[in-house]
């Protein structure tokens, strides 16, 4: 009984660790390939140790592309992401507050068209959007990116309203008796006790932005206002790439922050994918 | 009563939800409305839309036989990527809801795809990866798996499974839901159970996939939207070939809008889509009594 629980165990490993292997595998790789040589690239590229690891791939990566080297692309990815997420968190907070915590006729419909919102699939309104950013001359600004989050997400204001729903309204009513307003009570009261949400939802929409290709091809056109991930394509385009580790390199450095950022806030991750998901 | 109602009313409430609302109108439901004004007009951006009545509708379903094997090819793709994902998530979370030591060693690396899967840098790496003289075949080779070289992005028969495969290595976030979900279900459940004899097979499927169906039926639909939405991975990986077989709807959509300028076409097509994942959607939901189990509130 007790050598079939033992094997019962150790195959359970066994699997478990082939599957986190399977998962981890291709970033090695990732790493693995942004320090080999150029040349020999593709002799022995399923083994995660070169022989020979080689940092000028790094150099070399950060010179960029047509003479605009990686710092610009970081500099513009960082600059979105930044506005982005203050947005959002700004925005959303205020909404999630309103909802959970102020009555008012109409209160269900703008909760339903946050959901329905979140269900809609994004190419019905990607066309028509463009369209509306063309005619106000927004195209080839970030402005098509920054903006709509200003005005609150559905996933984050649903993220942040499962939390103000936690919070005890006895709060709110012993700040009224005190004299303050609900804007005071907002900025006073719920917004500090809000820190662990915020910091849950704004690494959602840093992940949003970081990695976001479609918006940035539709309205970006110049490679210097690019961000990372439209830079990165162009550096990989399979017609033009000669230096592979130098590519490599820099797609590599691109995922840094969103690897940081996960080994730091693993549990808040992990707490909001299973809140959302769970009360969606 | 009028009374109680107006005391219940507080117009600050407007105010807060401001900024949604305006994002609402804005931004979903006015594109929404001109892209559906857009669907009847011929319209290339430049000069002003021209009314062409049903026939962008007409020409989807008679004329544009690449329309209908992107429809196709997506639904392919729907149907396998979307059980994949999901049956690995379950299958995972199953395992490693029992208390191990190093299961948040293994909960952690396995999730990490979710977090970093979708950027360009991963299907870029993935390129290379299945590529012809990629990782993927020399490791098959290595263990005597393959004998000789797949063209896992080029070959017809391949590419469309590569893209699937990617999508299911994302397992990770379905199967937190799915890891949270198994830990809501009270214990004494399974004590009763127990008591009354159940086997571990009965209790998983009489109480775990039960409870779980909610968090089931939540995860099915998130996973469809998310499958027909597929773009960057069929556009950097495969570039919609070989043989246009994964040249899926949203990325025909996009090239019929921003490389043909066929704006209204490609309204056309977005209405289409919204109908077809809405029907999908409400079918899911209408015969989701059969198998999703609520628990009595109480």
């Amino acid at each position: 009984m007790a050598k079939r629980a033992r094997l019962r165990s150790v195959a359970f490993h066994a699997f478990c660790i082939l599957v986190s292997l399977i998962s981890i595998y291709p970033i090695l790789w990732l790493f693995k390939s942004s320090l080999t040589e150029s040349s020999k690239m593709f002799l022995q590229t399923a083994q995660l140790f070169p022989d020979h690891w080689e940092f000028s791939n790094y150099v070399k990566g950060w010179k960029g592309i047509g003479g605009i080297s990686f710092a610009i692309f970081f500099k513009n990815t960082i600059f979105i992401t930044v506005l982005h997420t203050i947005g959002i968190l700004a925005s959303s907070s205020l909404v999630a507050y309103g909802i959970t915590r102020i009555k008012f006729r109409g209160q269900k419909l703008v909760f339903s068209s946050m959901i329905v919102s979140m269900l809609l699939p994004a190419q019905v309104t990607m066309v028509s959007s463009y369209i509306l950013f063309y005619k106000i001359g927004w195209v080839n600004t970030y402005l098509p990116l920054i903006v709509p989050g200003w005005l609150g997400s559905p996933f984050h204001i649903f993220l942040l309203m499962q939390f103000c729903r936690s919070l005890p309204k006895q709060l709110d009513e012993a700040a009224t008796i005190d004299g303050c307003n609900s804007f005071g009570i907002f900025t006073r009261i719920i917004l500090p006790l809000m820190g662990p949400a915020l910091v849950t939802a704004g690494i959602f929409a840093f992940y949003f932005s970081w990695n976001d290709f479609m918006g940035p091809l539709l309205y970006l056109s110049q490679a210097r206002t690019f961000p990372l991930s439209m830079a990165l394509r162009l550096f990989a385009d399979p017609e033009s790439v000669t230096d592979w580790g130098a590519m490599f390199s820099m797609q590599f450095l691109s995922i840094i922050p969103c690897l940081l950022v996960f080994f730091i806030f693993q549990k808040r991750i992990v707490e909001g994918i299973q809140t959302t998901g769970l009360k969606g | 009563m009028r009374h109680k109602l107006l005391s219940n009313h507080n117009p600050v409430g407007y105010l807060y939800s401001l900024p949604w609302i305006l994002n609402f109108v804005i931004f979903i439901l006015f594109p929404m409305g001109m892209s559906l004004f857009y669907s009847f007009t011929d319209f290339d951006l430049l000069s002003s839309p021209k009314w062409i009545g049903l026939d962008n509708f007409v020409r989807m379903f008679t004329r544009d036989k690449y329309y209908m094997l992107a429809v196709k090819t997506t639904l392919h793709y729907v149907v396998w990527a979307v059980p994949v994902r999901l049956i690995t998530a379950l299958l995972i979370a199953t395992l490693l809801s029992g208390k191990h030591k190093l299961v948040s060693i293994y909960r952690t690396a396995m999730y990490i795809p979710s977090i970093i899967g979708n950027s360009v840098a991963m299907a870029i790496t993935w390129r290379y990866l299945f590529g012809y003289d990629g990782a993927v075949n020399q490791l098959l080779m290595s263990l005597g798996l393959l004998t000789d070289k797949i063209g896992w992005i080029t070959n017809p028969k391949f590419a469309a499974g590569t893209l699937i495969i990617l999508s299911g290595w994302q397992f990770g976030s379905a199967m937190l839901i799915f890891l949270a979900g198994i830990k809501n279900i009270p214990g004494t459940y399974y004590e009763a159970a127990i008591v009354d004899g159940a086997n571990p097979v009965q209790r998983y499927l009489h109480i775990t996939l039960p409870m779980l169906s909610p968090v089931i039926l939540y995860n099915v639909i998130m996973g469809i939207i998310s499958a027909f939405m597929i773009f960057t991975q069929c556009m950097l990986i495969t570039g919609g070939g070989p043989m246009r077989l994964t040249t899926y709807y949203n990325y025909y959509l996009y090239q019929q809008a921003f490389v043909n300028f066929d704006m209204g076409y490609a309204s056309a097509m977005a209405w289409v889509m919204l109908v077809v994942i809405a029907a999908i959607t409400a079918l899911i939901f209408k015969f989701s009594g059969k198998w999703v189990y609520y628990e009595a509130e109480g």
